[in-house]
């Protein structure tokens, strides 16, 4: 029997980027915040100091700073005609765990999504007709516009210190910036990083062939940095280990480096680490969240009232919450119909891996955003009539690291162990490259989130299941990227080039990446969206859903600045009209 | 550090805010609270009387000295275990003379310092203390070991190391330099800790605010060696709380106070220079830069420092063994912090990398040596066990 703790104002599920956003915003605004974090509390110097951290093998092969699959895992099937089963070891995704969430061991890859992105089905529909996107694909818009977005992109950058180049600002193209972007309202807060050597000849081969490159933007700070909170960051010393890591140099930009330092100080905010919300408490209407429940590392439960929750954590885990609290309807893909769990979707990788006879690039020169990349063929920057899909990506040179243990690219027919692959690698180590592709996710109906009849976690409740697989559009989509990557890196005159498009069925075993999204969407019907465009519960006003679980369908671009930038969207619709009138913010 | 530690902290912190129920004001002058409070802040009370996650002012933490812990008593009006039914006269008799409820009080309580304050400063701090809300939490201070339990034995060390008496202005200098002399000599009591201490815990009159080691740390010297103190400092590089008036008429009066004559330190080894150089650069480099420039407000400099540069170096092997963390304010609240290498460097490492920090890009100070690396590293291993 859980026992009762007094009450507070906002309870926050998940203390990552977004809950640090939100306990920040909300704390300001004079609110009491209790934030519930399943995984341990994390410093910099202590938990990843720059005497230990740079460990490929404790953290990219060991998983050092995930969750444990012990703790909690999934299960997956391709489609409804297989069995799911328990993910033992992750593969294809890494589920962060503890403060600080995925901020502690993202890459830095802090993009702004294109405008048409937000407005896709409508913008689709109006470009190539309705009858271009296939019966069962479920893009829909997202009932909020980038022009609404483009203050709180900049808020999230500026707490950042977002090191980039502008392409356009309030209209204007900016020379050496990505000119397909958004409008933004001021240039970046840090300059570009410093590029290496094969993003620098990416760079040239990519103007060549009449595209537009320009420097990635980079959470990783290419000089010091003090943000609007009074937080400091460092300059970053190009050691390539962001991805999977922390960042003991102060130099990448988490909660731990942006915000925390401000919110433990403030008297309003509580945190309390490696406790797992085990259920959302809803009132006897099932129309108003009382708070949640929660088991303590002691394995003692408690409730935690609260007049409002806020789901941040990753997005896998919002969805099954809503899910396990019997809160909105589940999505059913035969009829259709229900919310949560509708429209998962994920991100379509590719790359091409090049060898070279007579270059020397040092890999390990190297950060998780550093790299010259083109925006050409992304979203609908280009012309889909004819090509037989929708959708698009970033791609080009991206140097995120020369690690020793899976930094050891050697061309096809090498034996994968041994003198000869010793020798490969030798040979290789300073002359080969992998390019890389960055492409968006359709929703459809098959691709969804459920909960498993099968497979229970430690606490007895169901796991998640996962129902997804790669669909024609994407494969299309990613075959004519990686032959476009292919041809500019042709041009860089590579004595052997090698494409690896991406090809199905969907695998949960390779590495692809961790951009998890949807589930409980944003939009602007309660039947076809869990959240309104505040991220607001059309069914339980006083929940609010942060992270890419709001995502409709997921963009050719890394989401984080995006994620970052809804936090902030809600919250000033929190800030500015929930907390003087609670209810729906949209009419149902 | 427990990293878990800080959420706790949070968490008991608000924890403590929850229990505590809001009191009427004290009916006081709202300018002498004020006043009272200014004070109290840049005499940091809060320093001893506030332990770290517990409520403000509610005393409790732990003051080791060479002769035993003390343990810093609730000043919060609270009548029954803080200072609620103290009066003006016996507040400002406690201040001024080391004398208590209790009786003789030890000078971990700096009053042989605070005896310098005005009346006028002391009851302005009263004044606020009372606006304080009261927190029950009984005390129990002395825990020194016989004979130093006997608080009676104060007189005799009164006697040795007490003059009672006011802050008396020096006509002869200007009005920045007494209120700077006021401060450091008074409520500031920044002898308590950078003046070495004699075998009795008295300061050593001969050698004033040229560093003391307490607690296996260096409060460094103060004065206005340029090398050593703070001679080579421009004086906006101050503390916070403080209106900068008084920290420019702080620095005032320590630039102006005597240092010792400079000598040049003996070369050190190339080998060591080698060692230190390769150290530094695997070890040190990635925060410090390659230069030891350091980076504002994250890495301190290493040119030209004086706590680099400090004659006793145990403040730099501490923070090699240890790590170290910086204080986080308000208007500074990074707080960024520095990893432990103790587990990672020998002896040998730890003494050559710090020789060649103190002999490189300008700096020149005595080698340090190995043999001092490995007992500190032992007593601090014990101390943490």
């Amino acid at each position: 029997m859980a026992r009762a703790l007094p009450a507070t104002d906002v309870v926050i599920v998940g203390l990552g980027w977004t809950g640090s956003i939100l306990a920040q915003e909300l704390t300001q605004a004079g609110q009491r915040v209790v934030a519930l974090e399943r995984g341990a509390w994390r410093n910099t110097a202590t938990d990843f100091p720059t005497t230990f951290a740079q460990d490929e093998l404790r953290y990219h092969i060991r998983h050092s700073l995930f969750l444990k699959p012990a703790q909690e895992t999934l299960t997956f099937r391709n489609n409804a005609s297989q069995t799911a089963l328990p993910i033992r070891t992750w593969g294809s995704f890494m589920p962060p765990n503890g403060v600080g969430g995925g901020g502690v061991h993202w890459n830095g890859q802090t993009w702004r999504f294109n405008p048409t992105d937000f407005r896709l089905r409508s913008h689709l529909t109006e470009r190539y007709g309705a009858a271009a996107l296939p019966d069962d694909m479920t893009i829909q818009d997202w009932d909020v516009s980038y022009d609404e977005l483009e203050p709180h992109y900049d808020r999230f950058e500026y707490l950042c210190g977002t090191a980039g180049l502008a392409g356009n600002i309030a209209g204007k193209i900016q020379p050496g910036g990505n000119p397909f972007e958004g409008p933004r309202a001021r240039g970046y807060p840090t300059p570009a990083m410093q590029q290496p050597f094969a993003p620098t000849l990416f760079a040239a081969a990519a103007r060549e062939s009449g595209y537009h490159p320009f420097p990635q933007p980079s959470g990783n700070m290419s000089q010091a940095y003090t943000n609007p909170l009074g937080v400091k960051l460092g300059p970053c010393t190009y050691c390539g280990f962001c991805e999977w890591f922390g960042c003991g140099n102060y130099s990448k930009a988490s909660p731990q480096t942006t915000i925390l330092p401000v919110l433990t100080r403030h008297p309003n905010f509580t945190a309390r680490t490696q406790c797992e919300v085990t259920r959302i408490n809803t009132d006897s209407t099932g129309k108003r969240a009382t708070g949640v429940t929660y088991i303590d590392a002691a394995g003692e439960e408690w409730e935690q009232p609260a007049e409002m929750v806020l789901l941040c954590a990753f997005q896998i885990f919002n969805v099954r919450l809503l899910l396990l609290s019997g809160i909105g309807t589940p999505y059913d893909p035969v009829a259709n119909t229900g919310v949560i769990g509708r429209n998962y979707s994920y991100q379509t990788t590719s790359g091409v891996d090049a060898f070279f006879a007579d270059k020397n690039f040092n890999p390990f020169v190297a950060s998780g955003a550093v790299g010259m990349l083109i925006d050409d063929f992304n979203g609908d920057n280009f012309d889909h009539a004819g090509l037989g899909f929708v959708g698009g990506g970033f791609m080009g040179a991206a140097q995120t690291g020369g690690r020793p243990i899976l930094g050891t690219l050697t061309p096809p027919g090498t034996p994968a162990w041994g003198a000869a692959w010793k020798q490969a690698v030798a040979e290789n180590y300073q002359s080969s490259y992998s390019f890389s592709t960055h492409g968006s996710s359709c929703s459809y109906r098959g691709n969804h989130l459920d909960l498993d009849p099968t497979y229970t976690d430690p606490h007895v409740r169901k796991l998640l299941r996962m129902n997804f697989d790669l669909h024609p559009n994407e494969l299309k989509m990613s075959a004519f990227l990686t032959d476009r990557l292919g041809e500019i890196v042709q041009k860089m005159g590579p004595r052997q080039l090698v494409k690896h498009p991406r090809t199905g069925p969907y695998s949960v075993t390779p590495y692809q990446t961790t951009h998890l999204c949807g589930g409980a969407v944003m939009g602007a019907d309660p039947r076809t969206s869990a959240l309104n465009r505040y991220l607001q519960s059309w069914d339980v006003p006083n929940l609010f859903v942060m992270g890419a679980t709001a995502f409709p369908q997921n963009a050719g671009y890394n989401p984080t600045g995006t994620v970052g930038a809804l936090a902030y969207w809600a919250a000033d619709a929190i800030k500015s009209r929930y907390l003087k009138s609670p209810g729906p913010l949209v009419p149902a | 550090m427990n990293p878990h530690r800080s959420g706790r902290w949070a968490a008991r912190i608000t924890a403590a805010a929850l229990l505590l129920m809001p009191i009427a004001g004290h009916a006081a002058d709202p300018a002498q609270v004020a006043q009272g409070r200014y004070l109290a802040v840049a005499g940091d009370c809060a320093g001893c009387h506030t332990a770290p996650g517990g409520a403000a002012y509610a005393g409790g933490v732990a003051i080791q000295t060479p002769f035993g812990a003390l343990i810093s008593p609730n000043i919060t009006p609270d009548p029954k275990t803080g200072i609620g039914g103290m009066s003006d006269a016996q507040f400002l008799q406690a201040m001024h003379e080391g004398v208590g409820r209790p009786g003789h009080l030890y000078p971990a309580f700096p009053y042989p310092y605070f005896t310098k304050v005005s009346d006028a400063d002391v009851l302005a701090i009263h004044a606020w203390l009372t606006t304080l809300p009261p927190v029950r939490y009984k005390i129990q201070s002395n825990q020194l070991p016989f004979p130093f339990s006997i608080r009676a034995s104060m007189r005799v060390w009164n006697t040795l190391h007490f003059t009672q008496g006011r802050f008396v202005p020096d006509a002869g200098k200007s009005a920045a330099w007494n209120r700077g002399a006021s401060l450091v000599q008074g409520l500031g009591h920044c002898g308590a800790c950078h003046t070495a201490k004699n075998s009795l815990g008295g300061d050593e009159t001969g050698s004033p605010l040229q560093g003391g080691v307490l607690d296996q740390w260096l409060a460094p010297n103060l004065t206005g060696d340029i090398h050593t103190g703070i001679g080579g400092w421009s004086v906006a590089h101050s503390t916070s709380q403080m209106t900068d008036q008084d920290r420019l008429a702080i620095a005032t009066y320590l630039k102006d106070q005597p240092g010792q004559p400079a000598t040049a330190p003996p070369a050190v080894a190339g080998a060591v220079m080698q060692l230190g150089a390769v150290v530094y650069d695997q070890q040190c480099a990635a925060c410090q830069t390659a230069r030891g420039t350091g980076v504002d407000g994250l890495a301190p400099a290493f040119a030209h420092a004086p706590g680099v540069l400090a004659p006793d170096p145990i403040n730099l092997v501490r923070a090699v063994l240890l790590g170290a963390k910086s204080v986080a304010t308000d208007t500074a609240p990074t707080g960024a912090a520095m990893p432990a290498f103790g587990w990672k460097l020998t002896d040998q490492q730890i003494a050559a990398v710090l020789s060649y920090i103190r002999a490189s890009w300008g700096n020149a100070a005595a080698p340090v040596d190995a043999d001092q690396v490995h007992t500190l590293r032992g007593s601090l291993t014990a101390a943490a066990h």
